[in-house]
């Protein structure tokens, strides 16, 4: 698979997202530049975490701007599989590629913890390695993961299977003190209708590798690699 | 983001008079910007505590919210709130968690 990791000025996961994608999955990877208007044939295109643009004007709101977007759009009205981790997330939204918006946290701080997640959708390109139910362990790092909506924005969304991950407990239970940040409903992570745009405020790519502390956020990335052979194969 | 809804409502037109623009007649608006009063404002809050802690008792509560000056060059005073609205609705705010007014604050003809 050829993967695309985006670098806008400010980004700081691009290194750690393309580190999992080519050494520890052996795919094919580069980086794109954002004020360039192509993916280069890729595959998968990454939206990293960071701050981009200095989060002026709001998180994301500059970068769902840059000239690269376009094509990140078109990529996504094709089908093909945009990923948002934190930063990327917020881009996201800003671009009106996922429903929502962001807040600051709850508790006004800068947040950098591990928490658990809650597995809502194992049918998605992204998450056929976990299953449904299972508890993920994830670093977050962010002080405007508070993911917001109008009621009734919130419900089409859990109706269309929208939520993708949940803060809860080890035990996976989602009560109010395993929500770290005060996000609505316990939202961590959100995929489109069509089911190839992802967004997550938890960083993945943080936790590849069992010399990070851990390895729950590799399945995704191995999902979309599964998830890419089927297509060639198909 | 439509640019359907826009209404004329929050314009407050003080200053303009003169009808002739050309490309150097400027005109100066502001968009307001605040978090749509059903949202919780976490940073409000804060700084209201905070007031209070100095000893003004008397604040009920805050809102934290930011302001754009705006200038523009070359534009016909009667529009110029309908592209600042537009500018809102497509960048300055976020519908979702947002609500915004306009206002022209002062025109210069040279």
């Amino acid at each position: 698979m050829r993967c695309g990791v985006v670098v806008f000025p400010g980004s700081n996961c691009d290194h750690d997202v393309y580190h999992v994608l080519k050494h520890v999955l052996g795919q094919d990877a580069v980086f794109l530049w954002h004020d360039e208007a192509d993916l280069h044939g890729c595959d998968l295109v990454v939206l990293p975490g960071g701050f981009a643009y200095g989060d002026y004007l709001r998180a994301g709101a500059m970068a769902a701007l840059s000239p690269i977007m376009a094509e990140v759009r078109r990529h996504a009205a094709a089908g093909g599989p945009v990923l948002g981790i934190c930063n990327g997330f917020q881009m996201l939204l800003e671009a009106g590629l996922l429903p929502g918006a962001m807040r600051r946290n709850r508790d006004l701080r800068f947040l950098c913890q591990d928490v658990w997640l809650r597995v809502e959708r194992d049918d998605l390109a992204f998450t056929s390695r976990y299953a449904r139910g299972q508890v993920l362990r994830m670093p977050i790092a962010h002080a405007e993961g508070n993911y917001v909506d109008r009621d009734e924005a919130l419900d089409a969304l859990e109706k269309a299977g929208g939520v993708v991950f949940r803060y809860a407990s080890p035990g996976g239970e989602t009560a109010e003190g395993w929500n770290p940040n005060g996000s609505a409903r316990a939202i961590a992570g959100v995929v489109n209708a069509g089911g190839n745009v992802l967004g997550m405020m938890p960083h993945p790519e943080r936790c590849a590798e069992q010399v990070l502390g851990g390895e729950d956020g590799l399945g995704l990335f191995a999902s979309l690699v599964a998830a890419a052979v089927e297509v060639r194969h198909a | 983001m439509t640019d359907t809804s826009i209404t004329d409502s929050t314009v407050t037109d003080a200053t303009i008079t003169d009808t002739t623009v050309t490309a150097a007649t400027t005109i100066k608006g502001r968009v307001t910007i605040f978090p749509r009063a059903e949202i919780l404002d976490p940073q409000g809050k804060a700084i209201g505590d905070a007031l209070a802690r100095l000893g003004f008792g008397q604040v009920r509560e805050v809102r934290a919210g930011k302001s754009f000056d705006v200038v523009l060059a070359g534009v016909d005073p009667g529009k110029a709130g309908e592209l600042l609205r537009r500018m809102a609705e497509k960048l300055l705010a976020n519908p979702v968690v947002e609500d915004f007014t306009v206002e022209l604050i002062s025109g210069e003809t040279p």
